[in-house]
């Protein structure tokens, strides 16, 4: 296995008592793609904002090819090479598609008209050219939820957050998103971290699963081990199927 | 009712720095208006010079105003805050120390930045947002109103005056005629508006659109909420003491009640809000409608002989009202789009 890119250790977060995330730690690899899996109110996001610097773990540590990112601020944490998208998507409703995706441009870009060009490259390459001069807000579900990578891949990450970016998707859609994600892992060697309940998904894409449920991990492995594993089918995949 | 979803251009233009873009005509508009603005004093007489001037400044402080609220998403209610130290700075360094008003400006835009970060300062560190942030603002324009009223060394609550000499004409230390002071708003306006402009096409003008939209995806996308909320607090902190430099010398007169007043404060966000928040044109048309409205009710009522107090106040609140209603997003995107005058570039929101 590659070197870790992300390395996160025995994270923890209680809101008002409730253990949110409960001793963390998982490493993502580098040009890997890692799915974190688990039912409703597992701890996923709160894990994704705890790496994203959204708000600071009780415990533990986050690291980025060895550089501590524990207690940065969310526009830090981007500067490190970290892209995120939300789950409730977030688009910048009255600026235009491309304006969006300018934004995320500028984060390592000053020249305004070097972020469009980069940004109309990056719609290019996410099919979504056409609603460039459109108002973000808009825009369809499925296409917002493409705007959200766009945004965050413009922002030039080597590790992308993905919470949930098939959610909501009709299969034609997922398959089209699912496309994009190899080949940006494979072509760019973009690292990827995502949440997802979309099995098919999880199993196409990718490397490596961690499962949590109540804030703890109860497994780690291949995909092929993880949906095996009677505790993840108990806890998560057999709730659904049931 | 109109609401914001359904009218395209109208978020064309609260959008961001390249949406609504003007046509040809919208330009030529533009140029007509700044020509026959040029020209004006050649028919125009003192009195009309004098509301013409009004509507500049409000025009002006509006614009300044725009920069925080319009694109930033930061809701200042105390505006009348800056004027006052602007005006209170630059007349004090004139009267007590002989610095004249373009080299006092600078020291005035200076206190009043400082004066905009303390309150940004605070607010953003302690995460004091939307209506609680607009209260704080107000809650400093108060404290400088009732403070200004004790102090001494600038006239205290019996006002500040500058000297006046009749017949003196002196650009360099803004004493001179009517005409003078027509000329230097006019400039400070169109100066605004093209720094405005410029600051919405620039890395910081995209970031405070974002930081405006929606803050948190902003942060996301690596933007210093604290630094771009503090940068359009000082730029617009800035701007309005030049506005207060001007005031100062064009009247002569300070009083803490007039100028650091609650009414002021809201008299100076009214023009955007009508001509359309977060439009460039917006604050300049919103003035332009505004301060002639007002004008024409004052004459009105002295030809009628009525004394009826408050009913200039009264008259503004209605005509909010009827903005707020009809226009949300204010009269120059619905203008702007009856006639031609901007390119429409949100045909997605029909097309849905």
């Amino acid at each position: 296995m590659s070197t870790a890119l992300l390395t996160v250790e025995s994270l923890s977060k209680r809101f008002r008592g409730l253990k949110a995330v409960s001793n963390l730690s998982f490493t993502v690899p580098e040009g890997r793609i890692l799915a974190l899996i688990g039912p409703n109110g597992a701890g996923k996001t709160t894990s994704f904002n705890l790496i994203a610097g959204v708000f600071p773990p009780d415990e533990g540590s986050v690291t980025l090819k060895g550089t501590r990112l524990t207690g940065l601020k969310p526009n830090q944490v981007c500067a490190a090479g970290i892209g995120r998208t939300f789950q409730i998507v977030k688009p910048f409703g009255h600026l235009t598609v491309e304006e969006n995706v300018m934004v995320g441009a500028l984060a390592r870009e000053r020249s305004v008209e070097v972020a469009r060009r980069q940004a109309r490259a990056l719609l290019e390459r996410l099919e979504m050219a056409d609603a460039a001069q459109r108002p973000a807000r808009s825009l369809t579900l499925p296409d917002r939820k493409r705007l959200e990578v766009a945004r965050a891949l413009a922002t030039r990450p080597t590790l992308l957050l993905l919470d949930e970016v098939l959610a909501g998707l009709r299969p034609t859609e997922v398959d089209r998103m699912v496309a994009v994600l190899r080949d940006l892992n494979r072509r760019e060697g973009i690292t990827i971290l995502m949440i997802e309940h979309v099995m098919r998904a999880v199993m196409a894409l990718s490397d490596h699963v961690v499962v949590l449920d109540h804030g703890e991990k109860i497994a780690d492995g291949t995909p092929p081990e993880v949906v095996s594993d009677p505790r993840v089918i108990e806890s998560y995949l057999g709730a659904e199927e049931a | 009712m109109t609401n914001r979803g359904a009218s395209p251009v109208g978020i064309a233009l609260l959008g961001g720095a390249n949406a609504g873009a003007a046509t040809g005509r919208g330009a030529a508009l533009l140029a007509l208006g700044g020509v026959a603005l040029l020209l004006a004093p050649l028919v125009a007489d003192r009195y009309l010079l004098s509301v013409l001037t009004t509507v500049l400044w409000f025009a002006y402080v509006g614009q300044a105003w725009n920069v925080m609220m319009g694109f930033s998403g930061l809701l200042s209610l105390g505006h009348a805050l800056y004027v006052g130290l602007g005006a209170y700075a630059s007349a004090a360094l004139f009267v007590h120390f002989g610095v004249g008003p373009w080299a006092g400006a600078l020291l005035a835009m200076l206190v009043a930045v400082a004066a905009g970060c303390g309150i940004g300062f605070l607010g953003f560190r302690f995460g004091v947002k939307g209506v609680h942030f607009a209260l704080l603002t107000i809650a400093f324009a108060e404290v400088a109103r009732v403070g200004f009223d004790h102090i001494q060394w600038l006239g205290g609550s019996g006002g500040f005056f500058l000297p006046v000499e009749a017949g003196v004409s002196d650009p360099l230390n803004l004493r001179g005629s009517p005409l003078l002071f027509y000329y230097v708003i006019l400039a400070l306006t169109g100066a605004a508006l093209l720094l405005a402009r410029a600051l919405l096409h620039s890395r910081l003008g995209y970031q405070w659109l974002a930081v405006r939209e929606d803050a948190e995806a902003a942060e996301a996308v690596g933007v210093d909420l604290f630094t771009a909320r503090m940068t359009a607090v000082a730029v617009s902190s800035a701007l309005t003491a030049l506005g207060g430099v001007f005031q100062a010398f064009y009247f002569n007169n300070l009083f803490p009640e007039q100028v650091f007043s609650m009414g002021r404060s809201i008299e100076i966000i009214l023009p955007a809000i009508v001509g359309g928040i977060g439009t460039l044109i917006g604050p300049i048309l919103g003035a332009f409608i505004l301060t002639p409205m007002g004008e024409g009710l004052t004459f009105l009522l002295e030809v009628s002989g009525l004394e009826l107090p408050g009913l200039k106040q009264l008259f503004y609140g209605v005509a909010l009202v009827v903005i707020v209603v009809f226009r949300p997003d204010g009269v120059w995107p619905w203008l702007a789009r009856r006639l031609g005058l901007v390119r429409a570039n949100a045909e997605g929101e029909d097309a849905r």
